[in-house]
């Protein structure tokens, strides 16, 4: 559809007047707002080493394995979190799962996530099915080469130990067991990664007219 | 103690001094144009950051000096220092506090007596602008010679408003000489200063020395939006450093002359009179002078840092179309005051009708120029309604 004439709304310029020509008035109220951020002087700059951020409890850092109550690495090697993975940053290889650990088949031999190129979407968190692999609060990170934040098993699972206790970073579901994959007789109920409130829109039947728009009378 | 030596001595001072309020200036301005935008400012080195500038300057001295393989180096090197040497020199005829009473050690002027101390201060301060061209000739940069060519016009443009505006007051002292000027003020109290009888000057004076300090909102030579550095680009280290510093000097020599020349010098009624004789008289007249020189650099990082700059022909257009004449007319004005032997309290209402005339000039040439845009007559009524604009998109 081409633009009409009667499309264009021609907009001028606002007349001056004469205390506007000579451009006091202009710089005595710009002085007056300036001056007003010396007197009323509120910044709101946080001084980062001293004062932390307050984050979000959603936000999303640098990764962790978790453990389970054995203090053995939850990860079962499944691959789902490497193939969910749009930046591919994680490497796995997984072996089979020592005699000793009889409810899983297969566990991760190395486990290598490049911090460097990952971008935080959180899809590994949700395509775990045994919530192994979470993301926490940190995000401060900083090495001196690359290969420093190849972050393999060991540093992973330290992630976990220095955050498990942290309330900002809590397991978020099945805290101490390994997972709904590793038990296939009784799967346990699977409950949301985030609490949904009975009383949020989210949980309620859709209201008319909220997602699609009323179907208009006689039609 | 021989004249010599007093003079080597009142040189290390000032040259100390100096350097030393340069470097507190820029701490200042960070400051202020932090509080004024809500930031908090340098607050790292020191309490509230006050040894920033002892660090910045040593980051100057010790940083690499880089001298990129294209330029002319003999020039790329004399820039910044003509641009400091040419600062500094024209603060040597500014009387710096009462002249006549100083003690023993120093004098508070380093050349005495110069009858034609403000042409001396306006030929040189104008020459630091070969620093400014050589340095952005020599680094053979587009933007560097983008910068220094806007910065010769500029300055070039704005030497004429400036030497129009003191003009005044020297026809009504008699004098060039800047001692003599703040000796006057002194000797006619408060209401002799020159700001109540060349206030027009004072503003165009004020305006114009910004401008050719390249202050912002005049300071086209260096604009980071459109020339990367300006004349500076290539510029490094000590060199940068040297720029600054000389920039700064100038901005305090400019201080200096509004305060000398408009609002008396040393002189504040009640505190700092001519017959003031109380011990110390000297150190409290200094303090006085000091404090209208900082309240003249405060006033003009307030307006850099409210004030958004200008473009390069809006500069031009009100350097030639409003100070020039404006300062020609106040000139004439006082000559005919003073030809005439009329009284000079005239003069202050001459200038407030000489101002309120240019903005008359100034309001009827907008007028006229939105009349001839094309736009003017180009508005469409759409078919089947009867009024313009507003109705047209209540339509549509």
């Amino acid at each position: 559809m081409s633009m009409k004439p009667t499309d264009v709304e021609w907009v001028e310029e606002p007349e001056i007047g004469f205390w506007e020509a000579t451009f006091i008035p202009a710089i005595i109220s710009g002085l007056k707002t300036t001056l007003h951020h010396v007197t009323h002087y509120k910044p709101v700059t946080q001084q980062f080493p001293e004062v932390k951020p307050n984050l979000p409890l959603h936000y999303r850092g640098v990764h962790r394995l978790n453990r389970d109550e054995q203090g053995r690495v939850k990860c079962v090697a499944c691959m789902l979190c490497a193939t969910a993975c749009p930046a591919h940053c994680i490497t796995i290889e997984a072996s089979d799962a020592p005699p000793e650990w009889p409810d899983r088949d297969k566990f991760p031999a190395s486990f290598v996530l490049d911090e460097l190129r990952c971008i935080y979407c959180g899809m590994c968190e949700e395509a775990c099915p045994v919530d192994a692999i979470e993301l926490t609060h940190i995000y401060d990170l900083t090495g001196r080469t690359r290969h420093d934040l190849m972050y393999d098993k060991n540093k992973l699972l330290n992630v976990f130990d220095n955050t498990k206790n942290n309330p900002r970073d809590p397991v978020r579901t099945g805290r101490g067991k390994l997972g709904p994959a590793s038990k296939f007789e009784e799967l346990p109920t699977v409950a949301p990664a985030t609490q949904v409130q009975d009383s949020d829109r989210s949980a309620q039947a859709a209201s008319p007219g909220v997602i699609a728009p009323e179907p208009k009378e006689g039609t | 103690m021989p004249d010599i030596l007093i003079t080597l001595i009142t040189i290390a001072i000032v040259v100390g001094a100096t350097l030393l309020a340069c470097s507190y200036l820029i701490w200042v301005e960070r400051k202020l144009s932090a509080w004024m935008q809500d930031r908090v400012g340098p607050n790292r080195v020191g309490i509230f950051g006050l040894l920033q500038p002892m660090a910045d300057g040593l980051k100057f001295l010790f940083k690499e000096e880089v001298i990129p393989s294209h330029v002319d180096k003999v020039l790329f090197l004399a820039a910044p220092c003509i641009s400091l040497f040419t600062s500094m020199l024209a603060f040597s005829v500014v009387p710096f506090g009462p002249v006549d009473e100083a003690p023993w050690f120093m004098r508070f002027i380093i050349a005495p007596q110069i009858d034609i101390g403000m042409v001396f201060i306006f030929a040189i301060g104008s020459l630091s602008v070969y620093g400014v061209i050589l340095g952005g000739w020599s680094s053979n940069n587009k933007y560097s010679a983008l910068g220094s060519l806007r910065a010769s016009a500029q300055v070039i443009s704005y030497e004429l408003p400036l030497g129009m505006s003191i003009l005044g007051v020297a026809l009504l002292g008699g004098t060039l000489n800047l001692e003599q000027i703040q000796m006057q003020q002194v000797q006619a109290g408060i209401t002799g200063w020159y700001i109540w009888t060349q206030p027009l000057a004072c503003l165009i004076f004020f305006a114009a020395s910004m401008a050719e300090a390249n202050r912002l909102p005049f300071d086209l030579s260096e604009c980071e939006q459109e020339l990367v550095g300006g004349f500076h680009t290539e510029y490094s280290a000590l060199k940068f450093g040297l720029f600054f510093i000389g920039e700064y000097t100038h901005v305090i020599t400019i201080s200096f002359l509004t305060s000398i020349l408009f609002f008396g010098g040393w002189h504040l009624p009640f505190i700092a009179e001519l017959d003031s004789a109380y011990p110390f008289a000297w150190l409290v007249k200094l303090l006085v002078l000091l404090f209208k020189v900082a309240a003249c650099i405060v006033m003009m990082m307030l307006l850099r840092w409210t004030i958004p700059r200008f473009r390069f022909d809006q500069l031009m257009g009100l350097s030639w179309k409003v100070f020039l004449p404006l300062g020609l007319m106040n000139v004439v004005l006082v000559m005919t005051v003073l030809q005439f032997h009329w009284s000079r309290v005239w003069l202050f209402p001459g200038s407030i009708l000489l101002f309120a005339f240019a903005g008359a000039i100034a309001v009827s040439a907008k007028q006229r120029e939105l009349q001839s845009r094309p736009q003017a007559h180009r508005r469409v009524t759409p078919p089947g309604s009867s009024a313009g604009g507003e109705s047209a998109l209540a339509v549509h």
